[in-house]
């Protein structure tokens, strides 16, 4: 099992769970069965071409993908992915 | 530069403290610090670094004070209510700090003006409220050697980090370009529990005052992320991308450019009853 943490933004996608499980081998895997129990996340997540956006980081056990592999980075049972976007607000 | 007895008095409980001293007053004394939004953010900040008696404070902001303001963004007052903001940001820090030189920059920051902006400073602090700006802000720290003390807030959640340019991750490192309009809520849309700017804002605050310092451990290749509502602090670790479109080994932005989008580019919407 894959502890996940959502961010606020997509918590209404989540029922409003800060933490959810997973279970899959990879990030790619992870992001189709997170979207298959709550539907609309891969959308937020990926672009048309199924591609991370630009502006959402995932990282694994605190490591960011981008400097594993990407959607192809492996995962075991026991790691914690985080769902990192960049937040605006300031004023 | 010698302090008055008067200084000696003010700045006290820093003179006290082994890593300020009477030289590490004076550094601050000498300090020129840009905080660019006099809002939400760039209030507390605003008032820590006068009351600090940093010499001197840049303020950015080409708007005026809107009621909506004051739930969060304490420089300003209610009778402020339609009055320049850098200029109302101005009265308090002197009526706080008269030590402290105010310089009003009553414009947008946008790449026409950023690099012109920041270059007479020392330290740079993020309190914008939008991506393009945040972006900019960014970049325009990467390519004019600015250290940057970066902030965010929306809702109960609220991020901190420092950019050290070419020496630590930049934002772009970690997030390569602003979210398309319409995708990611803005305060306006989204709302903001108004103490997190406090709890944000003098993060970003403490932080520059450590840089102009050279103490401590700079908040660099971290993202420091509050969660209010579960009253949690987390660390994200990051690290500086060779690809990165600013600071990497093979910069693709090595001009400044505005970005189209505006996060809270929508105007107050009244609820009608």
């Amino acid at each position: 099992m894959i502890k996940v943490r959502i961010p606020t933004p997509l918590r209404p996608l989540t029922k409003n769970q800060g933490e959810v499980e997973a279970t899959a081998g990879s990030i790619a895997e992870m992001i189709e069965n997170l979207n298959a129990a709550h539907p609309g996340l891969k959308d937020r997540l990926c672009d048309d071409k199924g591609e991370l956006r630009r502006f959402v980081n995932i990282y694994v056990n605190e490591e960011d993908i981008r400097f594993l592999k990407g959607k192809d980075t492996s995962l075991k049972d026991g790691d914690e992915v985080s769902i990192v976007p960049a937040i605006a607000g300031g004023n | 530069m010698d302090f008055t007895d008067e200084q000696v008095t003010r700045y006290s409980r820093h003179i006290l403290l082994p890593e300020v001293g009477g030289k590490g007053q004076k550094k601050i004394a000498k300090a020129k610090i840009l905080i660019v939004g006099a809002g939400g953010l760039g209030s507390p900040a605003a008032f820590y670094l006068a009351a600090a008696g940093v010499g001197t404070i840049g303020l950015i902001d080409s708007d005026a004070v809107d009621l909506s303001n004051l739930q969060r963004q304490i420089i300003h007052y209610t009778p402020d209510v339609g009055r320049s903001k850098v200029l109302s940001a101005k009265e308090k820090i002197q009526a706080l700090n008269p030590d402290v030189q105010v310089v009003m920059h009553e414009e947008r920051f946008v790449a026409g003006n950023a690099l012109k902006l920041i270059v007479g400073y020392d330290v740079v602090i993020d309190g914008v409220d939008n991506f393009p700006a945040k972006f900019l802000i960014n970049d325009a720290c990467v390519l004019g050697g600015k250290p940057l003390v970066h902030g965010g807030i929306l809702r109960f959640d609220g991020r901190v980090t420092t950019i050290l340019p070419k020496k630590s991750a930049c934002y772009r490192c970690v997030f390569k370009q602003p979210p398309p309009s319409g995708l990611v809520a803005s305060c306006q849309e989204a709302g903001v529990i108004g103490a997190l700017a406090g709890v944000i804002g003098t993060l970003q605050a403490t932080e520059a005052l450590k840089i102009v310092l050279g103490i401590g451990r700079p908040l660099t290749d971290r993202l420091l992320d509050y969660d209010a509502k579960k009253a949690t602090f987390r660390e994200i670790k990051t690290k500086r991308n060779p690809h990165c479109p600013v600071c990497g080994e093979h910069p693709t932005i090595t001009t400044l450019i505005d970005h189209e989008q505006e996060a809270c580019e929508l105007k107050q919407v009244k609820v009608e009853a």
